[in-house]
């Protein structure tokens, strides 16, 4: 036994290192242990603060700085800021710095503001009081001086300030009621353990005298894993070893309840606390459309390089000779002369780059965040997705993905408390083959009196009766369910309980509770458990007490738990319940035939069944069952795979008692939403650990598979009888094989592919020596892919995140989304494009981890169909928009280098440069990306083909990006050359004769820039106008209020002589310009030009090739004038034929 | 990470928070029955369809094809170079013996002919091509706050703390600072226009030149100003001396009229106003109509351009040129506004002809489709 201490030491001197240490030792009170037992080796842990904050006041500013300045963006633009300062570029400093800094400082505050939140936050958890216990005493001190080794008391309705190993409780039995709500969300009332050797240090004195090390392992994040071992030193007596699990350990951020007060001993503090470690970051997930982004900017950035090159190159090409270099009226600087050339050339490549750098804006990565963000409130603001139930409404935990939920084209959902309510309801229960059905089962209301037994039995026999006698004593015996005290329940009182105290059940699995109030109606009722007692009520009134000897907890692995108990007779007991398939091969008698029947049965019927089993155990048997158990429990190493072999030498020859049945029904509205999202061309999969004939029989009910459908299956079953590799090649044979035939027809018969757990790992099973593995791989995706739904049973959590995986690393990428419930959904939700959590019943673990969080499976349509679809377009058109608004803005001034010598000469004025993206164009793009709607909600809704449009990211493809770039090339050459041609060729001067106190003049180079400028702003601004399909006033107030912003703010620009300015060369340009007839008419038919062409193709593309959203909207005011359901129902079908 | 782990925090610190019992504190969490909450503001909701874009065609087409006439027509220009790169031309004496060190300015005259006589108002612009007048270092050669009579501008000391503007270099000082600086004003336009009307009979009418009104108001008025203090300008720009290239100092370009002189000539102001292309024009001067309105202002008939040829222009392969325009309500004469005005007029009004055939086609045939079906 301490050889793995003296391992532990050895490893720790001969590593050299402290991190090194796969477990910690904990001295409780600080003791040291006997000097006999092992060398004291003082540990150094973190103490008990809680840092959630990012900086603090003195490394706030470089290290936030430096933070921001990671970004790629960020860090571009204080480039272009340094080479502005450094070189002379043709434009100040403040055209870039000024919005760089606007952009730096606003995130400064906001991630400074968050993070004097957090210091706030921290301040106040760190300085909550703590009881512990110093030399017998109870001293009250600070959470954050708490350090491993304290003993702390914990009173009841406290929350526990780090991790805590129990050591006594109030209770005579040592244990305690602990709420998790705020870690995992599960509301129920969990109990912990102390170990039986300490239980009995209940005073302050008595605690203080414990002399015990704990050995545990390092910290980690698992919240439902802790092994560690606790020795107690007694005087004059060998130590004791006793094994801790979780069972014994209190975590910090849970809630003592029921309890009076506890003694427990620090084990992990401050931020090793398993809270802690769970809050890390999760992995940041990127949309498509991101993507696209960052791929459209690389080609900005070509464009951009690819420009200030050719502009350089042309420069010295043009300045070959000494007369268009320096002409007479024009000479350098003698500093400027003795430059080397090279330099000179560098220099203005530089000041090439900065001079086109504004074609990738500061602002869009501004706008694209506040749109996300601020657009996110309209997911929470939905009342169509608020549960009124529940009291919740949709919850967004990233705006990051919202255009993401328009292009999933997978859907894998949860099947139990996600398709279906998880609201448990006992059915009926079969023992040996004959069937009992409590009635009044409706409404969850409860008669209670063994009169509502229904028994469809026909001769009770001494067998049998002993039988049932077992059945249902198991039932009531073999669980976990706590009994809960109405009055200690503060704010719910459940209408049917009033008047009388009653208590319920609460248990983390809802099954048994189900069972347990199915068991009460059929006249046990299972009343509490006290003092490792439980006790029943009978049929009879009598109260019968079995001693709780072993609970073996329930796994997924091994799908069933047990319990080993006493009865009043001195029999021991084990009974067992769990799926059929666990139970079945440990079966040796009993009438297994008529209950497998039965279970298939009701499988088939889309109920969950269990089989329930007992073994009687020999005193003699009933010891060496003792022994292995705690020989497992005691291990420190794979502890795990100890108790998993433990459990199977343990739960073998069973007799079969019978079989139960709960019902699970389909979540309100559960098979419309999933026949939207198949209409929308999504594929949806279930992935449940449910058996696959109920899985089936919910898929059928939920219209994922119709009566049409083909069903394929991948089954253990089939994969028994032949090879995988026969299987597989058979179904892809038929799926294919189908397919060409009907290349041609319309009508294309429908596949449902089910696979399980086993099979789903041998394709996926890496097996090198035969070649055929990735070809599996390649088969299944292959067969899946033709199928329109996919059902896969029998999964293990994390099956369910390789099926995402799987398919997300195909080879089309498709974008997916994972929709659950439970815990065992969040690696699947975590792994997916978009996770979805359901607030549920099987507490909040999901929805935690979620992007989105949604009460009921039905708001996924909406959610999907309506906010995904119009996030998607918005911000399609936000990125397309932006790209196409900076090239308008950038080409000319690129055109202009060839007219002015290649000199960098600007355009535009500084004011027009800096404040185009920041404030002329910027509001109207982001009101439309907030608030467009380019097809009514209820359209949306009701023809979820609509989808099909923005599927596979269409609005951002090449061509798309193409369009808007050519576009955006051509509105500048129009805005260049016509101005050009206007300057070129006339005499554009303003009228004399009526303005009486100025005559005609002469523009020069900066009415130029802002006769292009003013034609540029308006043209962006009206095709956005032209774009909106939604025009509510707050459209119209920004995006004509920004138009007469651009023109009150060049009136005053120019109306004015700026005292700071060191120039004043726009000084009553605008109002010039704006007192000459051509210059108005110059303006009216370049933006018209301008427009022509991309009005010209809308209304050509609507009316030659409409699309379904284009049909949808020209259908719109017909539908207003003539509401006749019957038009409107002619019209969906017609859309589907097309 | 840590916003969540924050509200983790509260939740913990609230007793009896259970799943159960949210639902009577998060009643109030139910969002607002708004309509901008719920996306449903009542809003307009226009479509580009044919039906709608066609009558809008042919409004444009139909307005702006007229304004396209409307611009052709009117106003008169007459181009003459006289840049003297051919042998034949009368300036090309000028033109080859330049040197600025030159106190004998040269002159030459060209003649030319009116073939229509030249009604109402009459500008003349003197045209400079292939002058990079809005080359970056060119510019930015100036001094704006010297040009509005900053006094601090014009005194040397302080220009060598760096106080004044170093946009001028190279065109700032000689031995003193230079009043005005830059490179622009330094490369003033300097030659001199004269127009004579040769009667029928043979005899020389000098045709008067009005030199004023020619700059903007604001910048005549406001921008430019001469340094305060003192209406001797003589004295004021004491302690500077001129651009280098000119020929007589600032406060000298039109002794005789105290309000044309200093930074506020208008010759100047005009120059000062950097072209946008290097082919540009400036205004010169006016020639006012007659006042007994009888006669044109300038009649059908020979004419002779006196040039003192100052500014050279061969080695940058420019030209000069003189141009005579007139102006109309709309500016001076446009061909090419006139001329886009009535291609995209056309262009409108046929892309409505294709665009209601098309409607007719198309249109009809998608809505009868989707309402008989």
């Amino acid at each position: 036994m301490d050889f793995s201490v003296l391992r532990n030491l050895i490893s720790r001197y001969c590593a050299g290192e402290e991190y090194w240490v796969d477990s910690r030792t904990v001295y409780i009170g600080h003791k040291e242990p006997p000097p006999a037992a092992e060398a004291y080796i003082p540990q150094r842990y973190p103490d008990n603060r809680i840092v959630s904050s990012k900086y603090t006041l003195w490394n706030f500013i470089p290290k936030n700085l430096f933070e921001q300045f990671r970004r790629i963006a960020n860090f571009y633009f204080l480039l272009i800021f340094l080479v502005q300062l450094i070189i002379d570029t043709p434009t100040s400093p403040v055209t870039s710095g000024l919005p760089l800094f606007f952009v730096i400082t606003v995130t400064a505050i906001k991630q400074g503001y968050e993070d004097w939140l957090r210091h706030k936050a921290d301040c106040s958890i760190n300085e909550c009081p703590v009881d512990m216990v110093q030399q017998g005493t109870v001293v009250r001190t600070q959470s954050s001086k708490l350090r491993v080794g304290d003993v702390v008391m914990v009173r009841e309705d406290e929350t526990f300030p780090c991790d805590l190993l129990l050591l006594s409780s109030s209770h005579d039995d040592g244990t305690c009621y602990v709420t998790t709500t705020s870690l995992d969300g599960e509301s129920s009332h969990k109990t912990y353990y102390a170990v039986p050797d300490t239980m009995d240090f209940k005073t302050e004195q008595k605690v203080d005298s414990l002399h015990a090390t704990i050995e545990c392992e390092q910290p980690q994040p698992d919240l439902y894993k802790f092994v560690g071992r606790i020795n107690i030193y007694k005087e004059r007596e060998d130590p004791i070893a006793r094994s801790l699990g979780a069972e014994n350990l209190l975590l910090r951020g849970a809630t003592l309840k029921n309890t009076e007060h506890i003694y427990a001993v620090a084990i992990y503090t401050g931020m090793d606390t398993k809270m802690a470690l769970n809050y890390q970051s999760k992995s940041q997930k990127r949309s498509a459309v991101e993507k696209s982004m960052n791929a459209f900017l690389i080609v900005y950035l070509c464009i951009l390089i690819s420009k200030a090159v050719i502009n350089t190159v042309l420069k010295y090409a043009w300045q070959w000779s000494v007369d268009r270099d320096e002409p007479w009226y024009n000479h350098r600087t003698e500093i400027d002369r003795e430059r080397h050339v090279v330099i000179r050339a560098f220099t203005d490549f530089l000041a090439f780059m900065v001079l086109f750098n504004y074609i990738i804006p500061v602002s869009m990565y501004v706008t694209v965040e506040m749109q996300k963000f601020l657009g996110s409130y309209f997911i929470a603001w939905d009342k169509d997705m608020y549960d009124e139930e529940l009291g919740v409404g949709a919850q967004v935990n990233t705006s990051d993905l919202n255009e993401e939920l328009g292009q999933v084209e997978y859907v894998f959902t949860d099947k139990t408390g996600t398709l279906t309510e998880n609201n448990m309801e006992f059915i009926e229960c079969c023992v040996d083959g004959h069937v009992y059905i409590p009635h009044a089962i409706c409404n969850g209301q409860i008669l209670s009196a063994a009169s509502s037994i229904d028994m469809i039995d026909s001769s009770p026999g001494g067998y049998r009766r002993e039988h049932e006698d077992l059945f249902f004593r198991a039932l009531c015996l073999c669980h976990t369910v706590q009994v809960k005290e109405e009055e200690t329940v503060d704010s719910i009182k459940r209408g049917i309980h009033l008047g009388k105290p009653t208590s319920f059940y609460i248990s983390s699995s809802p099954d048994e509770v189900a069972l347990v109030e199915g068991m009460k109606r059929l006249g046990y009722t299972y009343l509490r458990l006290k003092d490792s007692h439980m006790e029943i009520l009978n049929k009879d009134d009598e109260i019968e007490r079995f001693e709780l000897l072993h609970v073996l907890n329930f796994d997924s692995v091994r799908r069933r738990m047990s319990v080993i108990v006493k009865s009043s007779s001195g029999e021991y007991l084990l009974f067992c319940k769990g799926a059929d398939t666990s139970i079945f091969p440990r079966v040796v008698s009993g009438k297994v035939e008529q209950v497998r029947a039965r279970v298939e049965q009701n499988a088939v019927e889309g109920l969950r069944t269990l089989c329930v089993a007992y073994r009687s155990l020999s005193p003699v048997e009933y010891e060496e069952t003792c022994h292995q158990l705690d020989d497992a429990k005691l291990a420190l190493q794979d502890r795990e795979q100890r108790l998993a072999q433990a459990y199977d030498l343990i739960e073998r020859d069973f007799t079969l008692l019978g079989a139960t049945a709960v019902e699970d029904r389909l979540q309100e509205k559960a098979a419309d939403t999933i026949e939207s999202l198949q209409k929308a061309g999504m594929k949806v999969w279930v992935l449940t650990g449910d058996k696959m004939e109920t899985a089936a029989a919910t898929c059928y009910a939920s219209k994922l598979f119709r009566r049409s459908t083909q069903i394929l299956e991948l089954t253990k079953k089939r994969t028994e009888e032949q090879s995988l590799h026969d299987v597989l090649f058979d179904l892809s044979r038929t799926v294919l094989r189908q397919r060409t035939l009907s290349g041609l027809s319309v009508e294309c018969q429908d596949y449902g592919l089910i696979i399980d757990g086993a099979t789903l790992s041998a394709v996926l099973k890496p097996s090198p020596e035969s070649s055929g593995s990735g070809n599996y791989r390649e088969i299944f995706l292959e067969i899946s892919r033709n199928c329109s739904a996919v059902l896969c049973c029998r999964m293990a959590p994390l099956q369910k995140a390789q099926i995402v995986k799987l398919i997300k690393a195909s080879k089309e990428h498709p974008i997916t989304l994972a929709i659950g419930d439970g815990a065992n959904d969040v690696s699947m939700i975590l792994e997916a494009h978009v996770g979805i959590g359901i607030m549920g019943k099987e507490g909040r673990q999901a929805a935690r981890n979620s992007d989105y969080a949604i009460p009921k499976f039905k708001h996924l349509k909406k959610m999907l169909l309506v906010h995904g679809h119009l996030y998607y377009v918005r911000i399609a058109e936000l990125v397309q928009y932006f790209f196409y608004k900076n090239v308008c803005f950038i080409f000319p001034q690129f055109l202009y280098q060839f007219f002015c010598g290649f000199s960098q000469q600007p355009l535009y004025d500084t004011a027009y440069l800096t404040l185009y993206n920041i404030s002329f164009t910027s509001l109207p793009i982001l009101l439309y990306s907030l608030i467009e709607k380019h097809i009514s909600i209820e359209t949306l809704k009701r023809d979820p083909t609509l989808y099909r449009d923005v599927a596979k990211n269409s609005l951002l493809r090449w061509p798309v990006f193409l369009y808007w770039t050519c576009l955006g090339l051509f509105n500048a050459c129009i805005f260049f050359f016509g101005a050009y041609f206007l300057f070129d060729n006339t005499t554009f001067t303003s009228n004399g004769q009526l303005m009486t106190t100025n005559t005609q003049m002469m523009f020069g180079n900066w009415t130029f820039g802002t006769l292009v400028f003013t034609v540029l702003v308006f043209t962006v601004t009206l095709k956005l106008a032209l774009d909106t399909h939604h025009w509510t006033w707050i459209n119209h107030f920004v995006i004509w209020g920004s138009l007469l912003f651009y023109v009150i703010f060049s009136l005053l620009w120019g109306g004015i002589i700026w005292p700071f300015l060191n120039y004043q060369r726009m000084y009553y340009v605008f109002m010039q310009m704006l007192s000459s007839g051509p210059a108005w008419l110059g303006i009216i038919l370049l933006i018209t030009i301008s427009l022509l062409p991309d009005v010209v193709k809308k209304v050509l593309c609507r009316t030659l090739w409409p699309t379904a959203t284009e049909r949808a909207q020209s259908n719109r005011p017909c539908l207003t004038v003539e509401l006749s359901t019957i038009f409107v129902l002619t019209q969906s079908d017609n859309r589907l034929s097309f | 990470m840590a916003p969540s782990y924050n509200a983790k925090e509260e939740d913990g610190h609230q007793p009896g928070a259970t799943g159960h019992g949210g639902a009577g504190t998060m009643t109030n969490k139910k969002p607002d029955n708004t309509a901008f909450k719920q996306q449903r503001l009542p809003a307009w909701q226009p479509i580009l369809t044919a039906g709608t874009v066609l009558p809008a065609f042919f409004v444009i087409g139909l307005i702006f094809i007229p304004i396209g006439f409307i611009l052709i027509v009117y106003g008169l220009t007459l181009l003459i170079d006289y840049t003297g790169v051919d042998m034949s031309s009368p300036c090309y004496n000028c033109s080859q013996s330049y040197s600025w060190n030159n106190t004998q300015s040269c002159t030459c005259s060209v003649h030319f002919s009116l073939d229509q006589p030249f009604e109402s108002n009459v500008f003349m612009y003197y045209g400079l091509s292939n002058f990079y007048q809005n080359h970056r270092r060119y510019v930015k050669s100036r001094d704006d706050s010297q040009l509005n009579g900053d006094k601090t501008s014009l005194q040397y000391h302080i220009c060598t703390l760096n106080r004044c503007s170093k946009e001028c270099e190279p065109y700032r000082s000689s031995d003193k600072p230079i009043a005005p600086c830059g490179a622009i004003a330094n490369s003033l336009f300097n030659d001199t226009l004269e127009l004579y009307y040769i009667d029928p009979n043979g005899s020389r009418t000098a045709i008067p030149l009005v030199k004023k009104g020619i700059a903007w108001w604001t910048d005549k008025h406001v921008k430019f100003r001469n340094p305060s203090g003192n209406n001797n300008l003589t004295v004021v720009f004491q302690g500077t001396s001129k651009p280098v290239n000119w020929r007589k100092p600032v406060f000298e370009l039109d002794p005789l009229d105290s309000d044309n002189n200093g930074f506020i000539n208008e010759d100047f102001i005009v120059w000062m106003r950097t072209a946008a292309l290097p082919t540009f024009r400036k205004l010169y001067c006016i020639i006012q109509k007659k006042p007994n309105n009888m006669t044109p202002t300038l009649p059908r008939g020979e004419y002779i351009l006196e040039v003192t040829y100052n500014y050279p222009v061969r080695s940058f392969d420019g030209r000069k040129r003189m141009i005579l325009s007139t102006i109309s309500w709309m500016g001076g004469k446009n061909p090419f506004l006139g001329i886009a005005y009535i291609t995209v007029g056309s262009v409108c009004f046929c892309l409505g002809l294709v665009l209601l055939s098309i409607h007719y086609r198309y249109g009809k045939r998608n809505n009868s489709a989707e309402i008989s079906s």
